[in-house]
């Protein structure tokens, strides 16, 4: 199986603070892992980081067949960051955000539109001013957004925070349908009977560094 | 290039469309300050009318500030800096974008404010100057939203953003005042030939500061 | 984290000093040229034939100037080499010469209209464009100083700075043109600027070249004294930086590996 991401003591610094301390991770392509670990312990740092938005200053980090120590700019249209803030512009429409966002990687307006579809926005929210919408239904945009880009590599931090139980199975039928697909999917959660079933794999993050755990027999 | 250029140009007007900042409050903030121009210097004595080239792009600068920071504002969203690095947008790209945003609310903002110093300074470019007066306009217009679009995200992601940008802006701003108002003041004289001379230094200002700020934009938005 | 962090910053710097060898020759031959220009220009030079007793001020006045501009260019090349090399080293050598070019603009501007007063009647006058470019480099020099004293991370901190930096000879170069232009163009210079040097009798002419040299020597030990400080500070900062990542992956044992231990942490703002 195709290796994905391949980190070798990785350390990255949150200014002088290393948020990551020294982490090994391989991920194959179509895996499905969830992230666990306490607050602070550098999930959503390890997320970016392997986005290529925070730099990795010692160790190995190959992602997408990339290293990002040489380049971390150009895996960045393969990957999709859903991240805690949504990354959109409070100003514009649910449908302007989409449409931009999704030619701004590349993609086109069909990708935009079927992805509001499949996530419900198509309606009467398409119009709609973000700033108006609530934390969930920002969520939804934004997971439209990633869908819409196509990304090979799905980064999601905490996915399940704020959206309902409808949206929250179709997040997790979109993630599972994805990886079939042959997208690696991570997933750093703290819900995890939701994205322990999702994921199967589970490693811990704590203290800046990643460990395997046992794999609790999933999806 | 010029496509993400575009495309980032129409998503800032649309977002100033949307949320009317620049109508709103920019706009009749430029009517407060050539007020304001009027009380300090006495109109009676004509020296208003003398000093209109000079109030109009004092005026121009300041708001541009304004302009300028709400540009870096719109950008300052949660997650939008990591959003917009995550995209296959060329930086050079993005840079232009932003120009021909800030540029297109100057250029509206500076025919308001034409007419405000028309009408009320009671000065007015000579017929032979319009030509001289209209390229000014749109040199020192390059001049300002290109180094605008440059410190701006000099500043950017500060938390003393809001008032390190002034400091760092306005002085090298001095060089487009100077030039801009001299060619204002030939066309406003009638003499416009005393003018175009000025336009070089505004040409090699605006090049400066596009091939840098074209250059600079990558690497200043890569930093967290 | 960042509590015993800021401690050991003091205890990291504190031994290493930042004079050597050099510095004390640089230092004491300053001292003594020092001692020199004072004599050689308040006592033995004669007086100049129009600015009389003025033309002393010239001494320091002349020299602080063109190092100031000195300090302007060290500060672009510095930040142009941080660019190209990515090397701490030139971005402490631009930091250095702005902090310094600052310190002697600032001299330059005080003794200028010190010296214009009596000459010319009056503290400041804006024909002449060497003048009005100073004062504007001085405010460049502020702000670019503005800038590198906002506290952040010491590597996004030298980027966004070397950008600055850069553009800081380009900007002194369009302020000096715009200037000339304006004051040359428009209006007849109303007061000439004397010129120096062409009436000068051979003294007066060596305690300009003493003030040269005296300025060039404080200039240096001035530049290389900070240049230490920032590179000790950065130094500094970077020892930590092993111990740092020693207490991380500390926490990692102390936590365990089971259960998500939802204890408070600072640092980091979200998981």
């Amino acid at each position: 199986m195709e290796t994905v991401i391949h980190l070798r003591g990785a350390v990255a610094l949150l200014g002088r603070f290393p948020a990551l301390a020294g982490v090994d991770l391989d991920v194959a392509a179509g895996e499905i892992v969830l992230v666990r670990g306490p607050n602070g312990a550098g999930k959503t740092t390890l997320l970016r980081a392997l986005a290529g938005l925070v730099p990795f200053t010692a160790g190995d980090a190959t992602v997408l067949g990339h290293d990002l120590r040489r380049d971390r700019v150009r895996h960045r249209p393969r990957v999709g960051l859903l991240s805690f803030h949504g990354g959109l512009y409070d100003e514009l429409t649910v449908a302007d955000n989409v449409w931009f966002w999704t030619r701004a990687a590349g993609a086109d307006q069909a990708d935009a539109e079927a992805a509001m579809a499949v996530l419900g926005l198509d309606g009467r929210l398409a119009g709609v001013d973000v700033a108006k919408l609530s934390s969930g239904q920002r969520r939804r945009v934004a997971l439209a957004v990633l869908l819409a880009r196509r990304p090979e590599l799905w980064l999601l931090d905490e996915p399940h925070a704020g959206l309902d139980n409808d949206a929250r199975d179709l997040l997790d039928g979109l993630v599972r349908e994805a990886a079939t697909a042959g997208a690696t999917v991570l997933v750093a959660s703290h819900e995890l009977e939701r994205a322990g079933a999702l994921a199967a794999r589970q490693v811990v993050v704590s203290g800046g560094i990643v460990r395997d755990e046992e794999t609790p027999g999933a999806a | 290039m010029l496509r993400d250029a575009l495309l980032i140009a129409g998503r800032d007007l649309r977002v100033e469309w949307r949320s009317r900042v620049a109508t709103n409050q920019v706009a009749p903030l430029a009517l407060v300050i050539v007020m304001l121009f009027a009380f300090a210097l006495d109109p009676a004595r004509g020296i208003l009318a003398r000093a209109a080239p000079g109030l109009f792009w004092v005026a121009v600068v300041l708001c541009a500030l304004l302009i300028v920071q709400r540009a870096a504002t719109v950008e300052s969203g949660d997650g939008v800096r990591d959003a917009l690095r995550l995209t296959a947008l060329s930086p050079a790209g993005m840079f232009l974008g932003k120009v021909l945003a800030i540029g297109a609310e100057l250029l509206a903002l500076e025919a308001l404010l034409l007419v405000g110093v028309i009408v009320l300074y009671n000065a007015a470019p000579s017929t032979e100057g319009w030509p001289l007066v209209v390229a000014t306009a749109a040199l020192a217009t390059a001049c300002i939203a290109a180094a605008g679009t440059l410190y701006g995200v000099l500043a950017s992601g500060l938390r003393v953003r809001d008032t390190l940008l002034p400091l760092l802006l306005l002085p090298v701003l001095a060089p487009v005042l100077i030039g801009a108002t001299r060619a204002f003041e030939a066309a406003f004289a009638g003499v416009p030939a005393d003018g175009w001379l000025w336009l070089g230094l505004l040409g090699v200002f605006a090049l400066v500061y596009i091939v840098i700020g074209a250059l600079a934009y990558g690497p200043l938005l890569e930093e967290t | 984290m960042t509590d015993t962090a800021v401690t050991t910053t003091g205890s990291a710097a504190a031994p290493t000093g930042t004079g050597s060898m050099g510095t004390r020759v640089i230092g004491l031959a300053a001292l003594v040229g020092a001692v020199f220009l004072v004599l050689l220009g308040l006592v033995w030079s004669p007086e100049d034939i129009t600015q009389r007793e003025l033309v002393r001020i010239m001494y320091v006045h002349v020299p602080s100037a063109t190092i100031a501009y000195l300090c302007c260019f060290l500060t672009t090349i510095g930040s142009v080499m941080f660019l190209w090399k990515r090397s701490v080293w030139w971005d402490t050598v631009a930091y250095a010469a702005a902090e310094i070019g600052a310190v002697f603009m600032a001299l330059a501007c005080v003794t200028g209209a010190i010296w214009a007063r009596p000459t010319w009647g009056t503290f400041w006058v804006w024909d002449d464009a060497r003048l009005v470019t100073s004062a504007m480099l001085f405010l460049l020099l502020v702000g670019y100083l503005a800038l590198r004293k906002v506290p952040g991370d010491p590597d996004v901190r030298a980027k966004r700075s070397a950008w600055l930096g850069l553009l800081l000879v380009p900007n002194v170069i369009l302020v000096r043109q715009s200037v000339e232009w304006w004051r040359t163009l428009h209006q007849k210079a109303t007061i000439q600027p004397t010129q120096l040097g062409a009436e000068m009798d051979g003294l007066m002419l060596f305690s300009l070249f003493c003030g040269f040299v005296v300025g060039t020597l404080v200039f240096a030990w001035l530049v290389i004294h900070r240049f230490r400080v920032a590179w000790l500070e950065r130094e500094a900062d970077e020892s930590m930086l092993a111990d740092a990542i020693a207490e991380r992956r500390a926490e990692a044992i102390d936590s365990g590996t089971g259960g998500d231990p939802f204890g408070p942490r600072t640092g980091e703002a979200f998981g």
